[in-house]
């Protein structure tokens, strides 16, 4: 709520629009220092860079996590018996062998952690890239052709914004079973209204600028003029709201799993494993915190993200 | 101010209405047959006698647009129906569990007035201290924590290790069940209730505090370096009185519209933190109704805390009258 309202007040941002779009001949240099100046300024904020490492390591980690451990210890049944000692291996405290441990059912937990990570970037990516080009759509929609069809989208919006979104979420996976894919579905159909407000916004600011009056009067369709001349002007407030979404989606999809509505045993969702831990956190507090600060670590990522792109898109709301 | 009133309600009874009205429907198409839910669960054989006394009874052999007609009629007349599950009037309910609700969003937004708007201040106006960055990141990587990460965090600490430990008396408290005796409606009664009341209120407020402080050192910065803050200093007033009277008052807006927002939220959306310490609130209530898909609870449920929700905006909304007397509304 309040990033919305942050982003929505900055989405002024007049200079550097316009000086992209301004001269069409020299649009891939002045284009390029743009970028260079966005970079530069985004890398004088520490949190943020921090945070772009940390998201890069997390997709390394995903991408690469078959080759850190071995897939039968994540998901794989129990493990056998210690002939010598003649215990079991579960509920290990961390290790050499098991760097966090094992979980009750002697699954070795920084493996799961690790898989993880794909689960948590598979929904957040996923939910926001569907929310954001829901909301994009009703954005231009709203924004640009106004009256009735504003009014009616916007009401939309109100109506699903007034709905507490963890009943509809329930509510959604009873419908349509437990799965990953579900909840995808269900974080998507339930962020696309900030991106809808906001790029609306956006799109209303500009299209009553100059530019956009030149490119009708030379004839341009409306959809030439917003794909081509709003959307690239617009877009900025979105993609922070996107970035800042991923982190809300992946904060969404442990809640819901930790909650016990969300992903199904044996994935190894970082929410369900919070939910495993719960009941052991006496004993074996590792179960719950390993995976708690994996999650908590990821969402300031991309928090922290969102905020340095932020800053670095619009110079003029920076302190 | 009564006509601005008059219009904002106006203005919200449209979406409350699509917006209940879609869980209605919602939950009739969810798989799960209520009269099953009311015949005492899955797997058993119904009597046909039985089936047709419940289904004339609730309705069910009603089309579904007069079930829905029917169930707005009641509504309005006040009457939220009963209970798929054990026929406990939906009213009783909400009346058992909103007061819970109300205490912990109380106290969250107590601590986040006193913490979030202290930080925010002392941050603005030792602007770039060493005290100021390390606020702010602070409250970065605080704002991005999820609640319950924070509440086990918190049930750990001084839930678990603290008796471990041997921690002095006044750090150990109790980490689950709700308080149960208040004094003033909002106080807790005795010591126990105390100690169940501080872990989940500073849970639940934890995340907004940081968000307010930032947002007030935002608008503290913004207002401090207006006209008439100079004009203030410039007539030489103490700096308390530029902080205290010209810029705080003018910085609070708002920070107070966010304060209202949250409260609202908080009311019927701290499942998270219900659930961690299991305290018996509004939301934690809502959602072991849907899980049930007992729809009379969900939906009944649902409106108060909607309802209270509004309810909270529209009072934020006529109290910047107050902070800002330049402020009309009915021009």
């Amino acid at each position: 709520m309040t990033t919305e309202k942050v982003i929505s007040t900055s989405v002024g941002g007049g200079d550097t629009d316009t000086l992209v779009s301004s001269g069409a001949d020299d649009e891939a240099p002045v284009e390029a220092s743009l970028r260079r100046d966005i970079w530069k300024r985004f890398r004088r904020n520490k949190l943020a860079v921090v945070g772009l490492c940390m998201i890069a390591m997390l997709i390394l980690m995903a991408i690469f996590a078959p080759l850190l451990v071995r897939l039968e210890s994540t998901i794989g049944g129990i493990a056998e018996l210690d002939p010598e000692k003649g215990t079991s291996p579960a509920r290990l405290p961390p290790s050499a062998d098991h760097w966090f441990g094992t979980d009750k059912t002697g699954r070795d937990l920084f493996a799961r952690v690790v898989y993880g990570a794909r689960i948590s970037l598979l929904v957040g990516f996923a939910a926001v890239f569907i929310s954001t080009t829901v909301g994009v759509v009703l954005g231009v929609l709203a924004g640009y052709f106004g009256k009735a069809i504003d009014g009616f989208i916007m009401r939309i919006t109100d109506i699903a914004l007034a709905l507490p979104y963890i009943v509809l979420a329930i509510a959604l996976v009873v419908v349509f079973g437990r799965s990953l894919f579900t909840i995808i579905l269900v974080l998507a159909a339930l962020g696309w209204m900030g991106t809808a407000r906001i790029f609306r916004s956006s799109i209303i600011q500009q299209k009553n600028q100059e530019y956009v009056e030149a490119a009708r009067a030379i004839g341009c369709s409306d959809w030439r003029i917003i794909s081509r001349h709003l959307v690239p002007n617009a877009i900025q407030p979105v993609i922070v709201y996107s970035t800042l979404a991923i982190g809300t989606a992946i904060l969404s999809e442990a809640a819901l799993s930790f909650l016990g509505v969300g992903a199904v045993e044996p994935t190894p969702s970082w929410g369900l494993m919070i939910n495993h831990g719960r009941s052991a956190l006496r004993s074996d507090p590792h179960l719950l915190f390993f995976p708690a600060a994996f999650l908590a670590l990821t969402i300031v990522a991309f928090t922290a993200v969102g905020d340095g792109l932020r800053d670095a898109l619009d110079p003029k709301l920076k302190r | 101010m009564f006509g601005y009133a008059v219009r904002r309600i106006a203005l919200v009874v449209p979406v409350v209405f699509f917006a209940i009205s879609l869980l209605f429907f919602l939950f009739y198409v969810l798989p799960g047959d209520p009269v099953t839910i009311l015949a005492g669960g899955e797997g058993r054989t119904i009597p046909e006698t039985t089936r047709e006394n419940i289904e004339r009874r609730y309705g069910f052999d009603q089309p579904v647009l007069t079930q829905f007609t029917d169930y707005w009629k009641a509504v309005l007349q006040g009457d939220l129906g009963e209970s798929y599950r054990n026929n406990t009037p939906v009213w009783e309910t909400a009346k058992q569990f909103a007061p819970n609700s109300l205490r912990l969003a109380f106290w969250a937004v107590i601590l986040e007035i006193i913490i979030g708007i202290g930080v925010g201040i002392i941050s603005a106006v030792k602007r770039y201290s060493y005290l100021d960055t390390l606020t702010t990141l602070v409250t970065t990587v605080a704002m991005a924590i999820p609640v319950f990460v924070t509440g086990y965090l918190l049930i750990y600490l001084f839930g678990i290790r603290a008796f471990q430990n041997g921690w002095p008396e006044w750090l150990r408290f109790r980490t689950g069940g709700t308080p149960s005796e208040w004094k003033f409606l909002v106080f807790p009664g005795d010591d126990e209730s105390f100690r169940r009341l501080v872990l989940p209120a500073v849970a639940l407020a934890f995340v907004q505090i940081a968000v307010i402080a930032r947002m007030m050192r935002a608008t503290m910065l913004e207002t401090i370096n207006t006209d008439y803050v100079r004009t203030a200093r410039a007539k030489g007033l103490t700096e308390r009185a530029v902080v205290f009277k010209h810029g705080l008052r003018n910085a609070l807006i708002p920070v107070v519209t966010l304060i209202g927002l949250d409260f609202g939220t908080m009311i019927g959306a701290a499942v998270l933190t219900e659930t961690v310490f299991s305290y018996n609130g509004l939301g934690s209530a809502i959602v072991r109704a849907a899980e049930l898909r007992d729809a009379p609870v969900v939906l009944g449920l649902t409106l108060v805390v909607v309802l209270a929700y509004l309810f909270v905006n529209l009072i934020v909304d006529l109290s910047y009258g107050l902070l800002d007397p330049r402020i009309r509304y009915d021009d």
